[in-house]
């Protein structure tokens, strides 16, 4: 058995909760109508029986069994809690605890807990409770328990799915309400899951599964589970296709009867919210279960694949996207009709494919950014402070692996912003500023960037502070000072062992948080830059890359070469004349929609070999960086293409205004602009 | 057997024996990746001369350097014979443009000396050395010198 690696985890777990559970009981005992304390107990019962059942330690895990169902019932009103009661259930944890020690000592955790389990028993029992009749005689019972319990309600479907369902019986196809449980010694219960899911969806469609795919995927359930299938075949067949599955012990097959489960809707909720792991908030609770299965049922089924797969698979497609574009461009010169058919399929093909494979990496910021404005709320009820949290370009995409890792960082930076940046109420209103702070998160990508901003428009860095600190901390030598410019001073506060704040409050530790902060980032390949003016505010600006992607750009040529303008940054191209160039302060300029629109020649700045040709028209392609925007001249537009972006490799670093190349259909190189430097 | 093979990299220095501006270089085989043909550079704007730009080796974009620019070689033209020798060097990977490229030779250490001081010639930094090879004299180079990558350097390390 390869149980032993989960055996540390087990006991480790089991003596928390164990310790929770003695610690929750007195207070219960000083108070026994507190039903949160009760909730609380309730749920280490149920972990440590969901835990104890699957490391095969039965008695534990009938006494815990039986425990919950006398702590359920309290919580539901049925039973009222006294002391004699507290005791019995006291006693049941000491009973847990030398179990648990039992095990910890090598021993197989076997205790004869009868006595204790009718006790316990009978106590439930003394209350006339629907569901809890049935758990008398262990095994069979709790069977049919479960069965019930795990009925699906009709409530819990949505219009679609009864849609469905209506629709597939007025087609003459048969609905099923199938309960599957699983032996109890079964091992992997997911891979039995799947299993089990593979057969229902060779015969028809799973409409609904309880619990969720989601959460059976995790074996979040004990050890059965209900489906509603639509199929044409028959109740038997069914059944014996499933009983083909290993391990699985008992097939329950019945019509899934739309007004029927109306009917018993009603009482089957309420079975069904007793025996619900987490019923406390049962409601609430029960709302999100339908909630995620809702928008669970279209992204139904999930595997876990090795994220250097996807980098395999990514490197090959990316391959076969430099061949598309060689052979449209080979079809565009030959002219032959069938060609260009057959490449036109493939290259819409091959842009669903690529959709797909990048969206298998990518995940929008928002799922790092979403918890923020509880934190942010949160922190300014603890501060004492009022603040706005803006958030602009959650949707921007980052690489999975990126996302993991910028949550911790991001978290920090908030903190620092609302601790040290924000000012209080007070102090801002005698600042003659707004009374409520402003905290702005902006995502957005730039090249093969990606830019995630945190402003603030609090105090600011104030400079002569730092570098007092900076002295006093050792983090500099006084006679550094004079060669530091301001960046490198807003700098310092990134230095280990720096804290800015008169008082260290717990709100943005001790100085070493924005040390981790940089740390991380520049692991990730990223860097942070912060500008700040003082009394105004500041902004930390983290720079991260894209490590792989596929963008659309904007092929143009100047002189001879080829480059890429990323479309992101592109508003628009137009061709001008050369009367409308006008001067300012010898730098060239157009009126752009009523915008004063500096020129960039990108034969000037990237020394395009030949002669400067003098025009009537140009060529312009008008990009824009946050507020600001420029008009980039060009020779010629080439059209629009999709590419692959690479890295010029690590000699070549940091030239100036290219964020990296890409090689083209015909196999050359064409280097990206760096839109985001020729603005600044 | 493996004995034998360290005795020979201990004695021997294993290198790629190419041609530039009618002298020949030495630079050790085990920064080779490969040696290729000419082929389309893309021009990379804003870095030193001697970077004739990028190319696509195989789908990986790669730089590539002159070496007949970064030795201030002028009146060259590309041949038949003209090469690039893939180097791969730490984790950096470059192409070098070379007149032509021969055979692995490997050079006696004992044979590499010094390079002479000449006087009135400009003392560069990247050649590490020459040896004397029958009627062949190879110049022994520096690729870290030559590329400006301040790495550690374990080949062709003085020892004295």
């Amino acid at each position: 058995m390869e149980m032993n690696e989960y055996l540390d985890v087990f006991i480790e777990e089991s003596k928390e909760h164990i310790q929770a559970l003695n610690s929750n009981l007195l207070e219960l005992e000083k108070d026994p109508k507190n039903m949160d304390t009760v909730n609380e107990i309730f749920r280490s019962a149920h972990t440590l029986k969901g835990m104890s059942a699957t490391m095969g330690y039965q008695d534990l895990a009938d006494l815990t069994h039986k425990m919950e169902n006398v702590l359920d019932a309290a919580r539901n009103d049925k039973l009222d809690l006294d002391s004699t009661i507290i005791d019995i259930v006291f006693e049941a944890v000491d009973h847990m605890e030398s179990m648990v020690f039992d095990i910890i000592d090598g021993g197989n955790g076997k205790k004869d807990v009868s006595e204790l389990v009718a006790q316990l028993k009978a106590i439930e029992e003394g209350e006339p409770i629907q569901e809890l009749k049935s758990n008398g005689d262990n095994l069979a019972s709790t069977e049919s328990t479960n069965t019930e319990a795990q009925m699906i309600p009709l409530s819990s479907l949505d219009e679609f799915e009864i849609t469905v369902l209506q629709q597939s019986l007025e087609k003459q196809f048969n609905n099923f309400h199938i309960s599957i449980k699983l032996d109890e010694g079964c091992l992997l219960k997911a891979a039995r899951v799947y299993m089990v899911f593979e057969v229902l969806e060779q015969m028809g469609e799973v409409i609904k599964s309880e619990p969720t795919v989601a959460e059976l995927e995790e074996e979040k359930f004990e050890n059965d589970f209900a489906v509603i299938l639509i199929t044409q075949d028959d109740q038997d067949t069914v059944k014996q296709k499933i009983m083909k599955v290993s391990e699985v012990s008992e097939v329950l097959v019945s019509a899934f009867e739309m007004n029927a489960a109306a009917e018993t809707s009603q009482m089957e909720e309420s079975a069904q919210s007793s025996e619900n792991k987490s019923a406390p908030v049962s409601k609430s609770e029960e709302a999100k279960k339908q909630n995620t299965s809702k928008t669970g049922q279209l992204t139904s089924k999930t595997i876990r694949v090795n994220i250097d797969r996807l980098d395999a698979l990514m490197n090959l497609f990316e391959e076969l996207v430099i061949d598309r574009g060689r052979l449209e461009q080979i079809a565009g010169t030959m002219k032959d009709a069938a060609l260009q058919e057959t490449v036109e399929h493939m290259t819409r093909i091959s842009g669903d494919l690529q959709n797909i494979i990048l969206n298998m990496r990518m995940v929008p910021i928002d799922q790092v950014f979403n918890r923020f404005p509880r934190m942010v709320r949160q922190l300014a009820k603890d501060l004492n402070k009022k603040i706005d949290l803006t958030i602009h370009g959650a949707e921007t995409e980052l690489d999975r692996t990126v996302i993991d890792e910028i949550g911790d960082p991001l978290v920090h930076l908030i903190r620092n912003g609302l601790d040290h940046g924000i000012e209080t109420p007070e102090e801002r209103v005698a600042k003659g500023k707004p009374e409520k702070g402003t905290l702005t998160l902006n995502a957005y990508h730039s090249g093969n960037h990606v830019f995630i901003e945190i402003s603030d428009d609090g105090a600011g860095i104030n400079k002569e502070k730092v570098i007092k600190k900076a002295i006093s901390n050792g983090v500099i030598e006084e006679d550094q000072v004079a060669t530091m410019n301001d960046s490198q001073i807003n700098q310092l506060i990134l230095a280990s062992g720096f804290s800015t704040a008169d008082q260290i409050s717990d709100i943005s530790g001790r100085g070493v948080g924005l040390d981790v902060v940089k740390n991380t980032i520049e692991s990730l390949g990223g860097s942070i830059k912060i500008e700040s003016e003082y009394g105004k505010g500041s902004l930390f600006s983290v720079q991260l890359p894209l490590t792989l992607s596929i963008i659309s750009v904007l092929l143009v040529e100047v002189g001879k070469e080829k480059y890429a303008i990323p479309l992101s940054s592109i508003i628009e191209t137009a061709i001008i004349n050369n009367k409308d160039i006008m001067n300012a302060h010898n730098k060239q300029v157009i009126d752009f929609r009523g915008k004063v629109v500096p020129l960039i020649n990108l034969k000037e700045i990237f020394e395009v070999p030949g002669e400067q040709e003098d025009d009537t028209f140009h060529s312009i392609v008008i990009i824009r960086q946050g507020e600001k925007m420029a008009g980039l001249i060009v020779d010629s537009f080439i059209g629009q293409n999709e590419i692959v972006l690479k890295s010029l490799g690590n000699y070549l670093t940091d030239v100036f205004a290219i964020s990296g190349a890409t090689i083209l259909g015909d196999g050359q190189v064409a280097l990206i602009v760096d839109t985001n430097a020729l603005i600044k | 057997m493996t004995d034998s093979i360290t005795e020979t990299q201990n004695e021997y220095l294993q290198s790629i024996v190419f041609q530039l501006n009618n002298e020949e270089y030495a630079l050790p085989v085990s920064y080779v990746g490969g040696i290729e043909t000419m082929m389309p550079i893309t021009r990379v704007p804003g870095v030193p001369r001697y970077v004739k730009g990028v190319f696509n080796l195989r789908g990986v974009v790669t730089p590539i350097i002159d070496l007949r620019e970064r030795f201030d070689i002028s009146n060259y033209e590309n041949t038949k014979s003209t090469r690039i020798i893939i180097l791969q060097i730490n984790d950096v990977e470059v192409g070098l443009i070379v007149d032509a490229a021969y055979d692995v030779v490997d050079i006696p250490k004992s044979k590499v000396e010094p390079s002479p001081d000449v006087i009135g010639s400009v003392q560069v930094d990247y050649i590490h050395g020459v040896a004397k090879l029958e009627d062949r004299l190879l110049i022994l180079l520096d690729m870290e010198r030559v590329l400006n990558i301040v790495e550690t350097k374990e080949q062709y390390q003085t020892e004295s």
